[in-house]
Parts: C-alpha cells; structure tokens; sequence
C-alpha cells in the first residue's frame, strides 16, 4: 500500500499514551525476580483485560503461560513478555492485509455503528488515494443523520474530492446507484461509499446495508471490493459483537480501527482477527486528514508490550 | 439494555438456585463467574475485583448460608450491590434558582453529544419549558449544521454562526435566553479526544465564564476499559457533574455504566437508547439492577404506558387477557400503542419474565414498516375475520392480501405472530402465580 503514506512518528506518538499506561503495569508484574505464582497470574490476567483483550483471550494465554512454566520453558516471570509478544504476533501479523484497491473503479463501502469515525474515514482515504494522483469519487449514502451528507460535502471541499449526494432522508441505495454508475462511466479508480452509522442490532437497518451492497455488486459484478467496519479504538467487548454480526450481515473484508490517538489501547481488534479471523487493513490515529495509515502488527503489539 | 450481562448472571444464579443447600464453595465458583460476568460486559477490572470483594464479605456470612433459601440471599447480596454501583436512588438535575438553567454537554468525538442535545432539548419541551441549544462545536464540518436541523425538527432555537469562537456563541446564547425568558440553556461543544490540552483549556474556559450549573459527561455505553480513564480526565481537567450513557439500545453490556459512577463518584442521569430524538430517559439504579438481574423493570414499563395507553383501554386489555377474548383488534390496538411506547424488544425487556419469552420477542420486534403492514392487513379484513381469526382459510387469505397490497406470506406471518402472542400470554398469565422471587423478605417488591 505504497500511497499511503508511513505512519512513523505520528503512530508512535499516538500509542505512547497506552505504552506509558499498560507498561508501568506490566513492568511491575513482569519482573525478573518476581516469584511465579497464582498471584502473578491474577494480575496478569487483569492488566490483559485493561487492554480490552477480553476475559476469554486473557485466560488462553495465563493458561499457556502455565504450560511453559510446568514445562520448564519460562523459569522467570520476565520470560513471559517474550511469550505474550509472540502469542500477540501469530494472531496479528496475519490480520495485517492491504486493501484491495486493484479495481477500476475499486469500491470500498464503509460501515460501522455510529459515532466510530465512518465520515471522517473516508475523507482521509479519499485524500490519501487523491495525494498518490489517483481519481477518487465519495458517495454520501448516509442521507440519515442530520446535516452528514454536508459534513462529507465540507470534507470533499477540503480535500478537492467530489461528492454524490441526494437530499436528506432519500433512499442510499439510489445514491449508491448513481455513485457507482458515474465512476464506472469516467473510469475514476476509487469510489468511496460513506454509509449511517447502525447499532448491529437493529436488523431492519442491517437489511438495509445487505441491500446496498447488492446494488453495487448488480451494477459492478465483483464490487465492492472491500466492505470495510469502522471501529473506534476505545470500544469494548461490544466491538466483538459489532464485527460479527456486521460480517453476518454484509461480509466484511476488514476492520478499520480508529482514534488510536487517545489512551484507548484499540486491544478489541485483537479478539477480532483472533476469533473472526477478519484483516485489518487500516488504522486511523489523528485528527489531520494525513492521519491515516496500514496496520502495522509489529508497532502495534510495542505499543501493547513493550519489548523491555 | 444489559442484556447479555443479564442472561450470563441469570445462568449463574439458576445454577445456584438449583442446589438445595450451598456451601462456601458453592458461592466462590459463582462469584468467580460473576466477575468473568462482569469482566466480558467491559465493567473495569478494578471495579470487578471491589465489587466481587464486597459481594463475597456479604455473602458468606451465616445469615446467607444459614438461610432457607440462600441461592436467591446471594441473588439480593448482588441486586443491593448493583444499586449500590449504579448510584442509590437516581439523580435529578435541579434547575437554577435564576434561570437560565444552564447544562454544558462535553465528552470525546463520536459519543453522542449532539444528538443527546437534541435529545434533551425535546424532554425539557415536552415538560413544557423553552429550551435553547449552544452550537459550540465549530470544528467538527457540519457539526452546527446538525444541530440546527435537529433544533429546526424540534422547534427549539438555536444560536451558533459559522466565523464565532465557541465562547462567542455560548455567551450570545446566555444572553438570548436571558432576554427571551428560555430555559434550559444546553451548550453542546467539540468533541474531542481527551488528551489535547488546548481543547480541554476551552472547555475549561467556557466553564469558568459561562458557569453551567451541571456539567454533563456524555459516554458511549459501548466504551471499554478506557471509559474509566476518559471520564477520570474529564473529571479531572473539566470537572463533571453527571454522566449521560449514550447508545444503550445496543447489546451494549453497560460495564461504562456500572464503571464510571464508581470511579468518578458521579451519577448518571440519563441514558440514550436510540436514534430518534424523544430515546432518552432518566436513569434509575434500583429498576436497572432488577432489570440486569432478570427481575424486570415493571416501573419503567408502567410509566411508558401510561404515556402512551389510556387507563380504560388497559384496564379492558386486562379483562381480555383473562378471558382469553384477545382478538386481532385488540392486536392492532396493541401494535399502535407498542409503537407509541417505543421498540417491542426494549419493552419486553421489561418485563420480568422478558427472558423466558425469549425468541418470541425477536420475532416480534418487527420493524416499524411491518407494523404498517399489519395494520393495513387487519384493515382488510371482515369485522368477523377480526373477531374469529380461525375461519380465515386460504382464499380469505387471497383476498385479504390483495386488498391491503401485500402478499399471503405477509397474512400468514401476521395470523403467525398474534397466536405467538396469544401463547406467550397465557404463558404470562400461567407464571404469575408462582413468581419465584415474590415472598422474599426485604426485597424490593416489583409485580407493580
């Protein structure tokens, strides 16, 4: 995904928060001389769920901590952060998947429940395609929320990205309709599908996600190409249930986790792509329209344990 | 609401109910479920471990074991606990002595603020006040906008222009409502991610010049571990006076709820649970422990009746259900008034056996299109057929969907759900005899 732009710095930054936060407690749990006992267990567990891992996650890997220790294999308690970077990357470094954008014109829809930064996602990806000369077109289909069809149109100003959109309360599947029609008709290389946030609840609004996505797949046979959940890091257990169920609903092809740049720790992806097995393909840590970048596995387990 | 935290710790309980007498270790193993309860529902581990702690010194004593009937002991150890969590009594946000009433909404990106204004705006409305919004949020594109449109839905004056500084707009405001007798004043701000200091200095800035009388913390109720950490800071840096839980309407387990008030020491005093702008309502403690312990919310449920049923019908429905005399006119009248009422799944969650209905409400949570449907179908019908559903055989069925233009499915799915009714009603009437729970000593009664 070489137009998008490195993270570096800015990931860094934004993780350090989390880093400081989770290593000064596992530095304390995870010292060398600190016997192996229930005790250590107890506190690891819980600095796991801290992170959002989740119970059942943090579990596994006490458990597994326990067969090495019976084993022989890890014989001091700071031999366990080695452990956990490893157990961390067999999970993540495979969920870690560009998106696929080989298409002409490539379709990403955006999903996600409210609030999680769908609007403001598609901006940052329509400017990042726009700044490596690709030709991106946004489609404003969540015609449901008060004033967020403006809200893209005051982003697609900003960035020099042309918008298609209907009035307020009309049918998103016609705005997806002329969106896709009007890209393919200009060979554009990206259209870019902002939808209205829905709790994965409310099935009657997941039917109508499923149809959207029919209508673009009638009209461009192997479109959309990536369907992809927005998700906001500091989310709990209950971004689990969002992922499966939106995948349920429509297929997803990844998750894009987002606001990473507070003290939210984003672990609930973890559970995500361990579970669901599902990519992720982005991750968005800033308010600035450059904040948006690959999943890095390896930048991102650092920042949950730190090496050292 | 809660719903999944309610079905892990109903199994628990169930399982210790299931065993005559308990021994301590009995309790160990439930609570240590309960905490994996609360863990999963995203509550704070620190929280857990205090709450288990407490729960545990109470539970063990004699008086538990000792009891006739210890399982359901520890059952009311847990619901005077959850209370006891969720912050006593509920919370009342008292109006000023000089109005304006001034509320300042503050909260990180993408919690809900604009829409909970909004929200608010129309509850203060509907008491027959006059609100005004605040739209300070001048950096989020189209954040004024949206809130214009909501205040131009509502009615409720808005003040805010594009080009003002957010202090501008707020001291404009108070001088409006000042002058134009308006009250509550809702500020609604910039969301923001709570680490930027010059954002938090605005919010502090607006706080000391405009001095609101209550400070109100909006959280996703979907928020992790970190809620605690957001509204520490906020706390903190700002100051708050009271919480709002937004997006309850989801399987949300609600562990932001049962986390922050601990944390900050700060109640909450609304929750929002839905997209519409009257899905907000007053938080009670008491009704939403009984409510995540399966005990159901009967006082919730009574008071959205009443706003939406009046007495006669009731007390008629009532008379219907006992004698079995419920007819599909009857099942539309039900289906408006639901509809009034809000979403079937959230008032069945109410109920006390809301659980053991089960799949049926799922059913019958039928979106508001297929409410529309069904009335149209019983429209066609014959005042007969509305009477005796049973005579409506297959060419009945033809007829009936032609002339309401929808299908013989449709027909059939409707004649389906009312016999589902029907069946869950008896169901309703034949357990209210042995209500479990209804004799125990000092426990909050909840049959209405």
């Amino acid at each position: 995904m070489k137009f998008l732009a490195a993270l570096g710095e800015q990931l860094s930054t934004g993780l350090r928060r989390s880093r400081e936060y989770l290593a000064a407690e596992l530095a304390a749990v995870l010292r060398p001389e600190r016997p192996i006992d229930e005790s250590l267990y107890t506190e690891l567990e819980e600095i796991l769920v801290a992170a959002d891992l989740g119970a059942p996650l943090a579990a596994d890997f006490t458990n597994r901590a326990r067969e090495e220790v019976m084993f022989g294999t890890v014989t001091r308690a700071d031999q366990l952060r080695p452990l956990f970077r490893r157990f961390l990357g067999d999970i993540l470094v495979p969920a870690a998947q560009p998106l696929d954008l080989d298409h002409r014109p490539a379709v990403v829809l955006m999903l996600g429940v409210n609030g999680s930064g769908k609007t403001t996602t598609c901006a940052k990806l329509a400017a990042a395609l726009t700044r490596s000369e690709k030709q991106v077109l946004l489609a404003a289909a969540d015609t449901f929320r008060a004033a967020a069809i403006e809200q893209l149109e005051a982003w697609g100003d900003r960035i020099g990205v042309e918008v298609v959109r209907q009035e307020p309360g009309s049918d998103p599947a016609a705005v997806v309709f002329d969106a896709v029609k009007a890209a393919t008709a200009r060979n554009l290389d990206a259209l870019i599908i902002d939808t209205a946030g829905r709790l994965h609840t409310k099935s009657n609004l997941m039917m109508e996600l499923a149809k959207l996505k029919r209508v673009i797949e009638r009209q461009l046979p192997g479109a959309p190409h990536e369907s992809l959940m927005v998700l906001d890091a500091p989310t709990g257990q209950n971004g689990f249930a969002q992922a499966r169920m939106f995948n349920e609903a429509i297929g997803l092809s990844g998750v894009v986790l987002t606001k990473l740049d507070g003290t939210a720790k984003g672990g609930i992806v973890v559970r995500i792509a361990r579970e669901l097995r599902l990519p992720i393909k982005l991750v968005g840590v800033g308010e600035k329209v450059e904040d948006l970048g690959p999943f890095d596995p390896q930048r991102f387990i650092d920042a949950l344990v730190p090496a050292a | 609401m809660f719903d999944s935290l309610s079905t892990r710790l109903q199994a628990v309980f169930d399982r210790l109910g299931s065993r005559g007498r308990l021994t301590e270790d009995n309790i160990q193993e439930a609570l240590r479920e309960v905490r994996l309860a609360l863990l999963e529902a995203d509550v704070n581990f620190k929280v857990v471990r205090g709450f288990v702690e407490r729960v545990k010194a109470r539970a063990v004593g004699q008086d538990v074991l000792g009891s006739l009937t210890p399982a359901q002991q520890v059952v009311k150890v847990v619901h005077d606990e959850l209370v006891e969590l969720l912050g006593g009594s509920g919370h009342r946000l008292s109006p000023a002595q000089h109005p304006p009433t001034i509320l300042m909404l503050i909260g990180l990106q993408g919690s809900g603020k604009t829409t909970t204004s909004a929200k608010l705006a129309r509850l203060y409305a509907k008491q027959g006040q006059h609100p005004v919004l605040a739209a300070a949020d001048i950096y989020r594109p189209a954040a004024m906008d949206q809130l214009r449109t909501l205040g131009a839905q509502l009615g409720v004056p808005v003040v805010g222009a594009p080009g003002q500084r957010p202090l501008e707009i707020c001291r404009a405001a108070r001088e409006e409502a000042a002058a134009r007798g308006l009250t509550p004043l809702i500020l609604d701000t910039a969301g923001r991610l709570h680490i930027d200091e010059a954002m938090l200095d605005e919010l502090r800035t607006i706080r000391s010049e405009i001095r609101p009388h209550h400070v109100l913390l909006v959280v996703d109720a979907m928020t992790g571990q970190d809620a605690v950490n957001v509204a520490d800071r906020f706390n903190q840096a700002v100051g708050i006076d009271a919480v709002i839980l937004t997006k309850m309407d989801g399987d949300s387990r609600g562990g932001a709820a049962l986390s922050v008030r601990q944390v900050t020491g700060r109640p909450i005093a609304f929750v929002g649970m839905g997209e519409k702008t009257e899905a907000l309502e007053p938080f009670h403690p008491d009704r939403v422990a009984s409510r995540i312990l399966g005990m159901g919310d009967v006082l919730s449920l009574v008071e959205k009746a009443q706003e939406a049923v009046d007495q006669k019908t009731a007390e008629e429905l009532v008379r219907k259900l006992r004698e079995d005399a419920f007819t599909l006119e009857d099942f539309r009248d039900q289906l408006k008034q639901v509809r009034q009422m809000g979403p079937l799944d959230q008032v069945l969650g109410m109920l006390p056996f809301g659980k053991l209905l089960k799949g049926a409400p799922r059913e019958l949570s039928a979106e508001q299109a297929d409410l529309a449907r069904f009335d149209a179908i019983i429209g066609s019908m014959t005042p007969q057929e509305r009477r005796h559903p049973e005579i409506i055989n297959g060419s009945r069925r033809q007829r009936i969907a032609r002339g309401s233009g929808t299908s013989v499915q449709d027909v059939n799915r409707l004649l389906k759900q009312y016999a589902q009714l029907r069946k869950m009603m008896k169901q309703f009437k034949g357990l209210e005899g042995k209500l479990p729970r209804a004799g125990l000593p000092g426990f909050p009664t909840l049959r209405g």
